[in-house]
């Protein structure tokens, strides 16, 4: 049964690493519904996180693909329940509008986003939460003229794991095994 | 311009970028590699002037070439082989082999010439991006546009080809980098990479369960592939069959690991298989995979394999553990460790009546398969199988075969006795046409004193015919034996039994490969009758320096036994 999967992989700080995890997922025709790239609690340690649906058994073959390359230090697949995360978006809306009208406001309040920007021309609204809330955030925005609007990857923390660095010592004694 | 280097006593010297590869290459004891000079490649080929003492390049007639000899190179001396090719077309023409040494686990390293830095991203002349489009058929590849970084470039490439599970390995350097001087001290190699574990540690628990489930079967069977082979471990592999006393069949790639006539050697599985092992694989209780991966040319209907037995996999890649066929008891490491340790833990025994079940099902496919195969009646045209006969018997066993991709590599490997280890090289995984030929070249070159045979179909020897040019210009002593059918034998077998015989394409209309041969140098002799066939492969063998025997062999021979594709394995025909 398909569902939906959270991947954290951590590697080296190299040119090139991400094309290698990508191109593992694309030869197994999985879509990657969103991702994230940033350094790490460690330093000179990369994370991705990356948001997939498959099947648990084809990820625990995907992960140990994602492992098995060289650049790569260890790369872990949650259920949602078994982290926390979350994703941001942005929307640009005419000033104009919030101006104008309180709807857009009581709409910005309601939804406990906030406002980042207030240009003459635009404004931007910012909102964190799970894709569903920013999504709820986006439609009702939406008739009162939206501009622009991103949403970033997921980020998340798992609930249950040892923590990295603890993962990353067993790597770096195994390796000099 | 020399960098005599200890570890104690660090010498800086200033040389180009490309001088300081030649010199890692030499500190990484290469003294043979294969390729062809280019523009982007040219100041590596000018520094390789200098060292031509040190090392001899051998220059191919295409890259894909370069890539088998260095394949063959590697397979038989055990190590890493190395190739040159200039940018864009040289570089893309590694390819199929750098995807061939990926699928059969052989170290590869391939150094590529770049247009320069600058000149990255703008579509130069004979720019292409290699570092991605190799990606996916390298273990690891890097692009070097800085001299200073090529020494430790090159290190880390050696380390990662030969360790562990080992594999190609690319490595593009920009041309300014190559003419680029820098100061270099000693050459230091790599013997650790902090993301890389290419051992994993023994697990004395698995271990205890595997000797544990070994110690109470009834009717075990050992799987075995290139992981013994690649592991070096001759004697502990030997050791443990012997003990044990459990019959023990092949993977393509693992042939040659057990003599061919061990007592305990049962014979080739998978699709051209021995009827035996297939059908017994689908009644053992317990399998011993021991450096193999379940090709699915090996399992058949994946979903239909042994089911009933338990499975303990001795395998180095973690990747590979329950990737297709699901493992009662994963031994992760190297092949050599694993059976090393479970020798002290493994019982002495016989089963002599598991065995047996073998004798009996190999008798049914001597009857109904090999006896014809090998003895065919004066009336038939000559088979493929008594070709292989002769050799084999000729040459003692003795003789490193080389295969290219079709029939006459199933008959190669079912009937040719290996008596020593390492003495099969072929395309196993990607099954490449054109491999032999610059496969046989490299195996020759790092066995010289061995005799290496390649065994050729009319298809695939047209492939990389203009490897002949190598044997033309070197002298390296290899037979050819080109067995021609007029057809691509294995398609046509296909389209025999799957398409109702519509033969598409598989026509081959061939050239004179005797004035072919003339043209390069090399002596050659057509058979085309049995009564021939014996004398002309004793004086093929004895010949001195490199000669082509063709032998005309029956056009329409199919090669059984068969698993059908999607079948069990225990569905394999015998006719």
């Amino acid at each position: 049964m398909k569902e939906q999967f959270t991947i954290s992989i951590y590697t080296e700080n190299l040119i090139g690493i991400l094309h290698r995890v990508t191109t593992i997922f694309t030869r197994r025709h999985i879509n990657i519904e969103s991702i994230t790239a940033s350094e790490s609690e460690v330093k000179d340690i990369h994370r991705y996180t990356l948001v997939v649906s498959s099947t648990e058994d084809q990820i625990k073959k995907i992960v140990k693909q994602i492992e098995k390359q060289v650049d790569v230090f260890k790369a872990f697949y949650h259920k949602n329940d078994g982290i926390v995360y979350q994703e941001m978006a942005l929307y640009k809306m005419p000033t104009k509008l919030l101006s104008q009208t309180k709807e857009v406001e009581y709409i910005v309040r309601k939804h406990h986003a906030r406002l980042l920007a207030v240009e003459p021309d635009f404004t931007i609204i910012e909102k964190t939460g799970f894709k569903e809330e920013t999504q709820e955030l986006f439609e009702q925005l939406k008739p009162h003229g939206i501009l622009e609007f991103v949403r970033s990857g997921r980020i998340s923390i798992s609930k249950p794991m040892k923590e990295f660095q603890e993962y990353f010592t067993e790597v770096e004694e195994a390796s000099r095994l | 311009m020399k960098i005599v280097a200890t570890k104690s006593q660090k010498t800086k010297i200033s040389m180009s970028g490309a001088a300081a590869l030649v010199n890692c290459l030499i500190r990484e004891g290469v003294e043979t590699l294969f390729g062809y000079p280019g523009g982007a490649i040219m100041p590596v080929y000018d520094a390789l002037f200098d060292q031509k003492e040190k090392i001899k390049h051998i220059m191919t007639r295409h890259e894909q070439g370069a890539t088998h000899a260095a394949q063959g190179f590697a397979r038989v001396s055990g190590k890493v082989g190395v190739c040159l090719a200039t940018s864009g077309p040289g570089a893309t023409n590694l390819i199929t082999g750098l995807a061939d040494a990926q699928l059969d686990s052989t170290p590869l390293v391939c150094i590529t010439g770049q247009v320069p830095g600058k000149m990255i991203g703008s579509d130069a002349f004979q720019e292409t991006d290699i570092v991605s489009i190799s990606m996916a058929v390298t273990k690891w590849n890097i692009q070097v546009t800085k001299a200073k970084d090529i020494p430790a470039a090159v290190a880390k490439a050696f380390y990662i080809a030969r360790s562990g599970k080992p594999g190609p390995v690319l490595v593009d350097i920009t041309k300014d980098a190559q003419f680029e001087k820098a100061e270099f001290e000693n050459y230091e190699t790599c013997d650790q990479i902090r993301s890389y574990v290419p051992n994993p540690k023994l697990n004395e628990e698995a271990l205890d369960q595997a000797a544990a489930l070994i110690n109470s079967a009834r009717k075990p069977l050992i799987l075995f592939g290139h992981g013994v082979l690649l592991s070096n471990a001759k004697k502990e592999f030997e050791d443990f069959v012997e003990k044990t006393g459990i019959p023990a069949a092949w993977t393509i790639m693992g042939l040659s690991a057990l003599p061919t006539s061990h007592p305990l050697n049962v014979g080739m599985l998978g699709m051209h298989g021995n009827y035996a092992p297939n059908i017994l694989t689908n009644e053992c209780d317990v399998l011993i995979a021991v450096g193999m991966r379940f090709d699915d040319r090996v399992t058949g209907d994946v979903s239909r394999y042994a089911k009933q037995a338990k499975v303990i996999h001795l395998e180095i890649d973690p990747a590979e553990i329950n990737k297709n066929v699901e493992a009662d008891v994963p031994v992760l490491g190297n092949c050599k460790e694993s059976l090393k340790a479970l020798l002290d833990k493994v019982n002495e025994n016989q089963h002599d009546q598991w065995l047996a079940r073998f004798n009996e099902l190999n008798a049914q496919e001597d009857e109904k398969v090999i006896k014809d195969e090998l003895n065919p009646r004066a009336d038939e045209p000559m088979s493929m199988g008594e070709v292989i006969k002769h050799i084999s018997h000729i040459s003692r066993g003795n003789a490193i075969i080389v295969t290219d991709v079709g029939q006459h590599q199933m008959v190669a490997q079912r009937y040719y006795e290996y008596a020593n280890w390492k003495s099969n090289v072929t395309s196993g995984g990607l099954g490449t046409m054109g491999f032999a030929l610059p496969a046989a070249i490299g195996a020759k070159f790092a066995a010289p004193h061995r005799q290496v045979i390649a065994v050729i179909g009319d298809g695939g020897f047209q492939m990389t015919i203009q490897e002949l040019g190598v044997i033309f210009e070197t002298k390296v002593d290899v037979k050819i034996l080109l067995l021609n059918n007029e057809y691509l034998g294995m398609v046509r077998q296909w389209q025999d039994m799957f398409f109702e015989k519509r033969y598409s394409s598989v026509d081959m209309v061939n050239p004179d490969f005797q004035m072919i041969a003339k043209g390069y140098g090399i002596e050659s002799e057509k058979v085309t009758e049995r009564e021939k066939l014996e004398d002309s492969i004793h004086s093929f063998l004895s010949h001195e320096g490199s000669c082509l025997l063709e032998v005309m062999v029956g056009k329409e021979n199919n090669i059984f036994p068969m698993i059908p594709t999607g079948a069990s394995v225990s569905e394999i025909r015998l006719e």
